[in-house]
């Protein structure tokens, strides 16, 4: 699954013409451990409906402080470069897949 | 397919119990539940898991556990059981599937508890946090309480010192349950501040924690406490919601073992024959890794047993 990163941030989430779901983690961050591999399911679930990229918050402060990031696993969904839903903790593939396939 | 042992839980017990079933070459499915690797996942170094001479990381500790299981073949499914039903073998409802198994092994363990206030539920994520070792890194140069009077508490606060200037504990009594190793490194760490007889009603804060309003517990003087992050160290409940009326428990929720008959007796079954628990979901009082890794072993054991003795009749 492709990462994103402060630099890439505006062209790869807020530039989208699809839905984005960001998942922000950490490698210290138990329960982001197991959420990786359900952001892995919903990825390849989901198809070209969505990207699904992932934000290391220990690499990247400028983007997880602007989204107020105090939380992880935070996963994010952007449409048209707003936040249309936020997910605080370890979130289920049928979540995350309903909210992209709405 | 049926399996011989579906196990409920992916904690030290739920994978213990699956390394003895699996290596007994019981057919093994362990369905990880909404928390996989459970309160281990959350935790920093443990030095209290023998073996380890160094200590080891909780998730690194519960990581191997799981390498460890899927060695010998059991297979590891990472969904949430909502119900089970007994008819010539138990069904297990996952939210994506259906099971059966001749045996249940309920490891679910517990979760870390809410106060149960409002104002707590909205600030979820915006400076209320029940896992330090997740959050800490956000509050970098920031003030912040930890509220608990347990081991949970005192690791969590010398934890959050790596990040925070000040850390200050608010303990409802003022005797602590914390072992006396933890308490007292703490209490020597000069970061750390305690308040005690304090009671949070309220935590204060519109889109962003600002502090928490206390309740003295022997005076009723309310003060405002002022806080950037709120950690709640307050005990854990029994994950068992979904049990209700399947097996019995008892009034706080935790699942009712058998009392042996006899020395030989199995230790770890429930009410209902053919499901054994094992872990912090049967266990109140000691709550230790160590533990409940060995509870594992006894129900995957009685597991064991149990399909011996009825496996063949019951279900050929």
């Amino acid at each position: 699954m492709a990462d994103v990163t402060d630099q890439t941030f505006d062209a790869e989430v807020l530039q989208s013409d699809k839905p984005v779901l960001v998942d922000f983690w950490a490698v210290w961050c138990g329960p982001c451990q197991v959420q990786g591999p359900i952001v892995e399911e919903v990825a390849a679930a989901v198809g070209d409906k969505a990207k699904v990229l992932k934000l290391n918050v220990d690499e990247n402060p400028v983007n997880a402080q602007k989204y107020g990031i105090m939380s992880i696993p935070t996963l994010m969904v952007f449409n048209g470069g707003n936040v249309t839903k936020q997910f605080i903790g370890v979130t289920s593939k049928d979540t995350l897949l309903a909210e992209l396939n709405k | 397919m049926t399996y011989d042992v579906i196990i409920i839980g992916s904690g030290p017990a739920g994978y213990t119990a699956a390394l003895y079933t699996s290596r007994a070459f019981l057919k093994t499915l362990v369905l990880s539940g909404f928390e996989p690797g459970g309160q281990l996942t959350t935790t920093t170094e443990v030095d209290n898991y023998p073996g380890f001479p160094k200590g080891i990381m909780g998730p690194q500790l519960v990581t191997d556990m799981k390498a460890q299981v899927e060695r010998f073949g059991a297979e590891i499914k990472q969904e949430v059981v909502t119900e089970i039903n007994k008819e010539s073998v138990f069904t297990i409802t996952t939210q994506s599937g259906k099971y059966t198994a001749k045996t249940v092994i309920v490891a679910t363990g517990a979760s870390a508890m809410y106060l149960g206030l409002p104002s707590e539920e909205k600030l979820k994520g915006k400076g209320v946090s029940a896992c330090a070792t997740c959050d800490g890194f956000f509050f970098r140069g920031k003030v912040v309480t930890v509220i608990g009077g347990g081991d949970t508490a005192m690791e969590e606060a010398t934890f959050l010192t790596k990040f925070a200037p000040k850390v200050t504990v608010i303990h409802r009594r003022d005797e602590f349950r914390a072992s006396a190793i933890m308490l007292d490194r703490a209490k020597k760490d000069e970061r750390i501040t305690f308040l005690t007889n304090k009671i949070v009603e309220e935590i204060l804060g519109e889109t962003e924690v600002t502090g928490v309003r206390l309740k003295d517990a022997k005076t009723g003087e309310m003060i405002d406490y002022p806080t950037q992050g709120v950690f709640l160290a307050i005990g854990h409940k029994p994950n068992t919601d979904f049990l209700k009326g399947f097996i019995d428990l008892d009034p706080k929720g935790y699942v009712a073992v058998k009392r042996a008959e006899t020395p030989l007796s199995p230790q770890t079954e429930t009410s209902v024959p053919g499901v054994f628990a094992a872990g912090d979901c049967v266990d109140p009082r000691y709550r230790q890794a160590i533990v409940a890794a060995g509870q594992g072993c006894m129900a995957a054991m009685d597991a064991e047993k149990y399909l011996e003795t009825h496996g063949t009749e019951d279900h050929a």
